[in-house]
């Protein structure tokens, strides 16, 4: 079985730990999506079995490939090879998945996973030199950041062609002689590209929002003894401001102000937990309490949306953190603190 | 879209280039662009720094720290007290 790839980002993965391989001559890969594989999409999407979602490494047939078809490179994380596959209907080609374990191309590049070492071994191991007679490689452009195209050369001979960042331009890739386009070779991050990320981002604070919900829970029944409308006062501004930070900063990133995602946050948090507020008010301590609790939480979820998008950096959210963290937490314990403060008055 | 400090980190030495624009071809931004025979660094602000170029780069002609731009990286790391080293554990 295919193992959780944790301790990730420690460079090429030890034999041991290497994921099951396809073995025998090269299967047959289907181009046709199937119910089965959207479910799982679907799945993987809300977070549910992600780590645990690949196919085995090695090499594979798409349709009916001889020694001169084209050899595309992949990583074996399940969502992966079914974006790749379905884009090559009608194409006879080869299709090398490189053991990522389970983890996308761009992200496995970054940890050195999807990297010139496991291309070589790839390579070698499939015995790609005795299978094609031509010597090229279409590696996707976003594993550029773990491979370097003259070391695989110097290794085994095969020329690294970069392809384009996104499947769906491959056909025209392969039509054109293997040339990008300007736009091929572009990363964007439009609405549609942010909103699929909406359901990891809610799952990822779904831990926490019940951890908050069942304190405020307890707490309102600390201060009302009677659970009824109550409870909708008390959760309505958390429940606003994880719809803020968790739905509102993916879909309007581009609209919010600064550069900075925890005042991205801050800002749409301070707009839906003052709508909440207006809509099921409560008590001033209360209401000042749950406004300071939820706006810090809103801006740490913004915060944390920085690692799902394509284009921050490190250093800039090093940057970030240090400057962003701090006020959070204190914002964070004084409405915490308040909100304690009012159910006990 | 821009973040923080976008490519302030990237460096490119002209003298070691020979123009073979390797560089272009994986920049996911198109932060360089061709200039004389050389290429040239055009649109720095967009550099998300990633560090494709400099790992293609047959010369060694281009410097940039990497990373992971993901502030639940940078948080774990602070939580773990690896001196606030980001280390990617989602996937």
């Amino acid at each position: 079985m295919t193992k959780p790839s944790c301790g990730c980002g420690d460079g090429p993965p030890a034999q041991s730990a290497r994921s099951e391989r396809q073995t025998g001559p090269a299967p047959l890969l289907s181009t046709t999506i199937t119910w089965l594989d959207v479910l799982g999409a679907w799945r993987v999407r809300w977070g549910i079995g992600r780590m645990r979602y690949a196919v085995p490494w090695g090499l594979y047939r798409v349709g009916d490939p001889d020694s001169k078809s084209p050899v595309l490179v992949t990583a074996n994380y399940k969502l992966t090879v079914d974006v790749v596959r379905r884009q090559l209907t009608g194409l006879d080609a080869w299709l090398l998945v490189l053991d990522t374990k389970g983890v996308n191309v761009w992200c496995a590049a970054g940890k050195g996973t999807f990297g010139t070492t496991e291309l070589v071994r790839c390579v070698e191991a499939v015995d790609l030199a005795g299978v094609v007679e031509h010597r090229d490689l279409v590696v996707p452009q976003l594993g550029a950041t773990g491979v370097a195209a003259h070391d695989v050369k110097n290794a085994t001979g095969f020329s690294v062609h970069y392809g384009p960042v996104r499947a769906c331009d491959i056909r025209d890739y392969l039509a054109a002689g293997m040339r990008s386009t300007q736009e091929m070779r572009r990363v964007t991050f439009g609405w549609k590209e942010r909103a699929v990320l909406i359901p990891m981002e809610a799952s990822g604070a779904l831990k926490t929002a019940i951890v908050i919900l069942v304190v405020l829970a307890l707490l309102g029944l600390a201060h009302s003894r009677t659970v009824g409308w109550s409870l909708a006062a008390d959760f309505a501004p958390f429940l606003a401001a994880m719809f803020a930070g968790v739905v509102l900063v993916p879909l309007f990133l581009p609209w919010l102000p600064s550069r900075v995602f925890a005042i991205k946050g801050a800002f749409v948090g301070a707009l839906c937990v003052g709508a909440a507020l207006i809509l099921v008010p409560g008590g001033a301590v209360e209401m000042a309490g749950a406004a300071l609790l939820g706006v810090a939480m809103a801006s740490y979820l913004g915060m944390m949306f920085t690692g799902s998008t394509t284009f921050t950096n490190l250093a800039g959210v090093r940057l970030e953190v240090r400057r962003g963290l701090p006020p959070i937490v204190v914002a964070a314990v004084a409405g915490l603190a308040l909100r304690v403060a009012a159910a006990f008055i | 879209m821009r973040y923080l400090l976008s490519g302030d980190s990237l460096v490119l030495d002209q003298e070691r280039c020979t123009g073979c624009r390797r560089c272009l071809d994986v920049c996911p931004h198109a932060v360089f662009a061709s200039a004389d025979r050389k290429v040239a660094v055009a649109n720095r602000g967009d550099c998300m720094q990633c560090g494709a170029c400099r790992m293609n780069c047959p010369e060694g002609a281009i410097e940039v720290s990497t990373g992971v731009g993901c502030a639940a990286a940078v948080v774990s790391g602070l939580r773990r007290g690896r001196g606030g080293e980001a280390r990617c554990d989602c996937g």
